[in-house]
């Protein structure tokens, strides 16, 4: 008698303790995890939060991390662009055009290799895989150099085209590498039922191929955009004297260069330049943990 | 090119088919399909831009690097010369370009051990979290990651101002045990290389982390979770399972993630650019920023900067020969 009712108390005293354990563990747990991500977040906070603090605000002994008087007058200093002579549009324009251009004329580009590479045996297959993995890691402010000089000559410094040229060929590889999974991943059945139906190439490739490859180049058109968005070695080598043609990034490290001290301004400028990424970036994390390591992703 | 190949003009502009010089007549498709060039075709289009906007300028650094090529040079105003490996001599002669290389190497030593071990304990911390937790932090991550270099340097100067920046009120406040005190007070973190660098490696580390920890937790997906419990069950600490389960079973990953975080992290620019203040102190360089401060800044010697620019190559093509073999084994090509 005594011995089974020890015998059923200690497993439950066991399972109690382990029960708070437990429970102490995953608190622990998820503290540490706020810390990361409060960490993490500071800096990022810190833009934002500066650039709605008056001028009055911006040094202080004692940083506070909210503004007490929170003012927009950082963003319209950089949007009526009093402190460069531009607006803030202009590069936003600039920006997006070169960026969406390159993106859109990357992806069309990359379709068509993947396919190739999805698709087909070949001689030169695996050279030109190998190919792409190098040519992702080439420092792009070697290759710059030897790019100034010929855009030079081909007048193409101080020009939109140029960047836009260069960023559709580096957004290339890691569009390519990843499309090409998306490709492998339509089943080959579809394509063949429709060429037996009398289909060509070309109307399986719009029919069938280009709508089930449509949401990975959405996603992998997302790292063109980011690089393209992002550039700054290219940009700043090829626009050197020519502001109003400044993209983005660009743009914002001359307004910190211009304004050392003016901190709300540059924070203003900075945070209307990193904000849409970060909101693209969050639309479509989702997508972006698979397959990352292989092929990398340049961050 | 192509249309010769082919030895019927026309062919390409009209797909619905042309008589061929010899034989039957073949449509385009049909040309096509016996020849096989599908592939080779739907490869041309990326395949010529990255020959001509990658390939073809690396080649010409490559030659470059041999020539006496300058400002007259550019302009047209003189011959440029072959002028054998005397940029080389030059180059490796200027104690600048080895306090650069000496920068490059040391700080990618501290970097990417650090970027790594941060990265793979926030994998490990999202691995054991709750569902929302792991969301949140995650999404966190994905913010710093997402955070242009451009705008991530210029915060972090601004957090590391010597008046009236956060890091330094931080590190007034912090115990003295740990080195806090009132000797921070103003202290610029950009006037002298070891500061400067010590900010970009927290910078690159911030930046860097995520990448690492969301590959780290896709890994560990991938291990069938009955490992690490009967791991646990036998009595192995998290230590001893990270070390004898974990890591062995995703070497692999590991040696990837390294070897990019390498290649990253030496031939970093645009965050030092920034953070060093252009291309003001010379001896706050890295290789990458000296080389590219050879070339443009006044007067601008091209020859001898591409000789800089193809050591940079050469380093960061032997580690990348490395990548794309543990890339193969890991079964990229197929």
């Amino acid at each position: 008698m005594t011995i089974l009712a020890t015998r059923t108390a200690r497993p439950a005293a066991a399972s109690r303790r382990r029960f708070w354990t437990r429970r102490t563990r995953r608190a622990g747990l998820n503290l540490l995890g706020l810390l990361v991500a409060l960490v993490t977040l500071f800096p990022i906070f810190w833009m934002v939060s500066t650039a709605f603090k008056p001028d009055t605000e911006w040094y202080s002994l004692t940083p506070h991390p909210l503004p007490a008087h929170p003012t927009l007058s950082n963003f319209s200093t950089v949007i009526d662009g009093s402190v460069i002579g531009l607006p803030y549009w202009n590069f936003l324009k600039n920006s997006l055009f070169v960026t969406v251009v390159a993106v859109v004329a990357s992806s069309l580009i990359a379709l068509l290799a993947a396919i190739a590479v999805a698709r087909f045996r070949f001689r030169f297959r695996t050279t030109y895989l190998i190919m792409l993995l190098i040519v992702q890691m080439l420092p792009q402010q070697a290759l710059v150099i030897a790019l100034f000089i010929d855009f030079r000559s081909l007048n193409l410094l101080d020009s939109l085209v140029g960047l836009i040229l260069v960023y559709t060929a580096f957004a290339l590889p890691v569009t390519i590498w990843m499309l090409r999974n998306f490709v492998a991943a339509v089943p080959r059945e579809l394509e063949e039922a429709a060429a037996l139906d009398g289909a060509g190439p070309v109307r399986i490739f719009r029919k069938i191929l280009l709508p089930l490859v449509a949401p990975g180049l959405v996603a992998t058109s997302v790292f063109a955009f980011i690089f393209a968005y992002n550039e700054f070695i290219f940009a700043l080598t090829f626009l050197g004297t020519d502001s109003a043609k400044f993209t983005l990034p660009i743009y914002v490290q001359y307004f910190y260069g211009r304004n050392g001290a003016q901190w709300g301004p540059i924070m203003a400028a900075s945070t209307l330049f990193t904000v849409p990424v970060m909101v693209f970036f969050l639309f479509v994390q989702r997508r972006l943990a698979a397959g990352l390591v292989a092929g990398a992703v340049k961050g | 090119m192509v249309r010769t190949d082919y030895g019927q003009p026309g062919s390409v502009s009209s797909p619905a088919g042309l008589p061929s010089g010899h034989g039957p007549p073949l449509t385009f498709r049909q040309w096509i399909r016996r020849h096989r060039v599908a592939p080779y075709l739907l490869l041309l289009p990326s395949l010529a831009l990255i020959a001509a906007l990658v390939l073809w300028p690396t080649a010409q650094i490559g030659m470059l690097s041999f020539q006496n090529y300058g400002l007259p040079q550019l302009a047209g105003a003189a011959p440029s010369t072959w002028i054998g490996f005397s940029n080389y001599s030059q180059i490796l002669h200027d104690p600048e370009f080895w306090l650069s290389f000496r920068l490059s190497v040391i700080s990618a030593a501290i970097m990417v051990p650090l970027t790594l071990m941060v990265g793979t304990l926030v994998g490990l911390l999202l691995a054991r979290l709750g569902r929302k937790m792991a969301t949140f932090v995650s999404s966190v991550a994905v913010l710093a990651w997402a955070t242009p270099a451009v705008s991530a340097s210029v915060i972090f100067v601004w957090l590391a101002t010597p008046d009236g920046g956060v890091l330094d009120w931080l590190l007034t406040k912090l115990p003295h045990w740990l080195g806090g005190g009132a000797h921070w007070a103003g202290f610029s973190w950009t006037n002298a290389a070891l500061p400067a660098y010590a900010l970009v490696t927290l910078l690159v580390v911030w930046t860097g982390f995520p990448f690492i920890a969301v590959s780290v937790l896709a890994g560990l997906r991938t291990i069938p979770s009955e490992l690490h419990e009967s791991a646990r069950v036998d009595g192995a600490g998290s230590w001893r399972i990270f070390w004898q389960v974990t890591y062995p079973l995703m070497r692999p990953i590991f040696q990837l993630l390294f070897l990019l975080s390498v290649i990253w992290d030496f031939a970093v620019f645009t965050q030092v650019y920034i953070i060093i203040g252009e291309l003001g102190q010379r001896d706050e360089y890295n290789l990458g920023i000296y080389e590219y401060a050879t070339a443009f800044q006044l007067p601008p010697a091209y020859g001898l900067a591409s000789a800089a620019a193809f050591i940079l190559t050469i380093i960061l093509l032997i580690i990348t020969v490395g990548y794309v073999r543990a890339s193969v084994k890991e079964g990229a090509l197929t």
